[in-house]
């Protein structure tokens, strides 16, 4: 099973980021998706997580995650108000949306992408603010289980009503600039799964040459 | 056609997809984004429906009953204290025998207050006459509400559909739609025994004596302890009739089994735990790990709470050494009302033991006696937990039942507690 836990604030899009990716997901393959968001207490602005669990079979157990692979960040400034890292594996990926450089940061797991996904998005035509799209941008390049296109569909019938091409194109900026260290593993993107059974893992972040990842980030 | 999205989207396509004439309702967490979907759908021209937002969910019972009466399919939907506060109309829908479907998203009730899952709500309402239904996941949900009006419909009884606030409300997961051609070959137009009609003047449930006594026309009408009578019968018929329908759902969608439980490894089980809802799916990673310790544990939900299927509990229980019912509510001052309902029902029984003995005392050769001793059957022990949306941590639920196997766990038994 594969658990991705994200942050961000009341009213910027963790659900919708967490769905979007869900669903792509699904669609290839991962048949056992189960999504939970923070129960109760959301408020606009305020810190709030989504859990999302990713299995090949049906998921039964819809508890919250308490150990995952991946934590997607949507805002870095969230760094100091919640416990962002609490249970991240060491083998861990931590995806980013900041404005720094990839090495301001030592989280002390394996694998850690980041990207400007706040300007990135306005570059792509969208509001500022608006940077849940951007993010399923740089969690796809760190993290490449579904077809990035399947992805970008996704994302279109999303927001088929509010700018679905801008918020298209603020992922592919994204997904295109986003920086990436730690060990890169496989390319055959078809294959994590199988892979991640022979190595014995619970995951495999497929990550692509990180020599060629880094190209103009913010 | 498959979708992701949240519990209360499931049920309100359901409730779209059933063709629902008349919706009633006032918005309540958790329950709130059902009825929301709702009034959007109708609001979006996809669902020809009247929606009617009245000021409390005491009036949106009595619109339904009012709907109901005049021959409407009528919906609605509440959580925690706006079910209780609608407690007089929801006996009176039972008695009245109107076939109104209402999901409940279950959540605590205050004192003191609270909003998220436990099962305190539904369970205080058991002895209302309607039927109960518990959803694990959001096919669950979606496919009860269509079954549900096919029951209510049938028996003329009244049908809670409940599913775990939050936990099922807002959680999401893929689940299939139905397609409505399907459900238009499932679920006929409703066509009640008797309606309203403004033609025909006609007073419904007025004052009904004690004694049966002549009519107008020189029959004799029932008491009210004979209405009350047919209900009871009605209810256990239902226990015959939900399986029928729950096999033409099969027959027609490629889902579902059984209407009453959903046993999981339970055939040879030494233990087998017991509970209602999405908790009953969670206990089946529980139960992968404890038998990979070498304890035989099966899990055993109850789909259908009221009325209780306790024939077929016992089937499955019967033959086990122990019995955890773990839930979420309580009969203060005693316990939990499922693990009373799991005890009488097994009372009379005939265990494993019983079974190798080769027969049993008194000449009793019958699988199930009521009303006598129970032999060489399991022992039941009640657990409480997620009380006011505790969580119930998986690795918490091992250990407890781990530790309750060997013999070692102390009272309460509640799982969680930090007191």
């Amino acid at each position: 099973m594969i658990q991705i836990r994200w942050h961000g604030r009341g009213g910027q899009g963790a659900i919708t980021a967490a769905k979007i990716f869900a669903t792509a997901a699904f669609k290839s393959g991962y048949t056992g998706v189960v999504m939970a968001p923070t129960f109760g207490t959301e408020r606009r602005g305020a810190p709030v997580f989504t859990s999302l669990k990713l299995a090949k079979e049906k998921i039964y157990d819809i508890s919250p995650i308490e150990t995952p692979d991946i934590v997607v960040v949507l805002d870095h400034l969230l760094l100091t108000e919640a416990d962002v890292t609490g249970g991240l594996k060491e083998r861990g990926l931590m995806v980013l949306n900041t404005p720094k450089p990839l090495d301001s940061y030592d989280f002390g797991v394996e694998r850690l992408a980041v990207a400007d996904a706040t300007s990135l998005a306005v570059e792509a035509g969208l509001p500022r603010g608006v940077v849940n799209s951007g993010v399923i941008g740089i969690l796809c390049r760190a993290f490449d289980i579904v077809p990035f296109e399947r992805v970008l569909g996704e994302i279109e019938a999303e927001f088929k009503t509010k700018r679905p091409q801008a918020n298209a194109q603020s992922a592919r900026l994204a997904y295109e600039r986003t920086v990436v260290n730690g060990s890169p593993t496989v390319a055959d993107a078809d294959d994590a799964g199988a892979i991640a059974g022979r190595l014995g893992a619970d995951l495999v972040a497929v990550v692509r040459d990180p020599g060629s990842a880094v190209s103009g980030s913010g | 056609m498959h979708v992701i999205e949240n519990g209360n989207v499931a049920a309100a396509l359901g409730v779209k997809l059933a063709g629902v004439q008349v919706i009633a309702a006032y918005p309540i967490t958790p329950q709130t984004p059902l009825t929301e979907k709702l009034s959007e759908f109708i609001e979006a021209g996809e669902m020809k429906a009247e929606y009617i937002p009245v000021e409390s969910e005491h009036s949106a019972l009595a619109a339904c009953i009012a709907a109901s009466s005049t021959g409407a399919r009528a919906f609605t939907a509440t959580s925690a204290n706006g079910l209780l506060y609608m407690h007089e109309q929801v006996h009176w829908a039972a008695g009245a025998r109107l076939p109104i479907v209402m999901c409940v998203v279950n959540r605590a009730v205050g004192a003191p207050w609270n909003i998220w899952n436990d099962h305190q709500d539904s369970i205080s309402q058991r002895d209302t006459g309607w039927i109960q239904m518990y959803a694990c996941d959001h096919q669950q949900i979606i496919d009860s509400v269509l079954k549900a009006f096919a029951i209510a419909e049938t028996v003329s009884i009244p049908v809670m559909v409940c599913y775990d606030g939050y936990l099922l409300s807002h959680t999401y997961m893929p689940f299939e739609v139905p397609e409505e051609k399907q459900v238009k070959r499932f679920l006929r137009p409703f066509k009640p025994h008797y309606a309203l009609d403004p033609q025909n003047p006609a007073n419904l449930n007025t004052v009904t004596l004690p004694d049966v006594r002549m009519d107008v026309e020189g029959e004799m009408a029932h008491g009210y302890m004979e209405f009350r009578y047919l209900l009871q019968e009605d209810l256990r018929q239902t226990l015959t009739i939900a399986q029928e329908i729950e096999d033409r759902f099969t027959q027609i969608f490629g889902r579902g089994g059984n209407a009453l439980l959903e046993p999981h490894r339970c055939n040879d089980a030494d233990y087998i735990v017991v509970g209602l809802g999405s908790l009953t799916y969670q206990l089946r990673d529980v139960v992968e790990t404890l038998r990979s310790e070498g304890l035989k544990v099966g899990v055993l939900g109850i789909r259908m709470y009221r009325p209780f299927p306790d024939e077929a509990a016992v089937e499955v229980l019967r033959r086990a050494r122990g019995v955890f019912v773990i839930e979420k509510a309580l009969s203060y001052g005693y316990e939990g009302a499922l693990s009373s309902d799991i005890k009488a029902a097994l009372y009379g029984c005939r265990g494993d033991g019983a079974d190798a003995a080769g027969g049993l005392p008194g000449d009793r050769t019958d699988v199930t006696q009521r009303g006598g001793p129970c032999v060489d059957g399991p022992f039941v022990r009640g657990l409480i937990a997620g009380i006011g949306g505790r969580d119930i941590r998986t690795a918490d639920l091992t250990d407890t039942l781990r530790t309750a196997i060997t013999g070692a766990l102390d009272d309460p038994g509640w799982i969680g507690l930090k007191i």
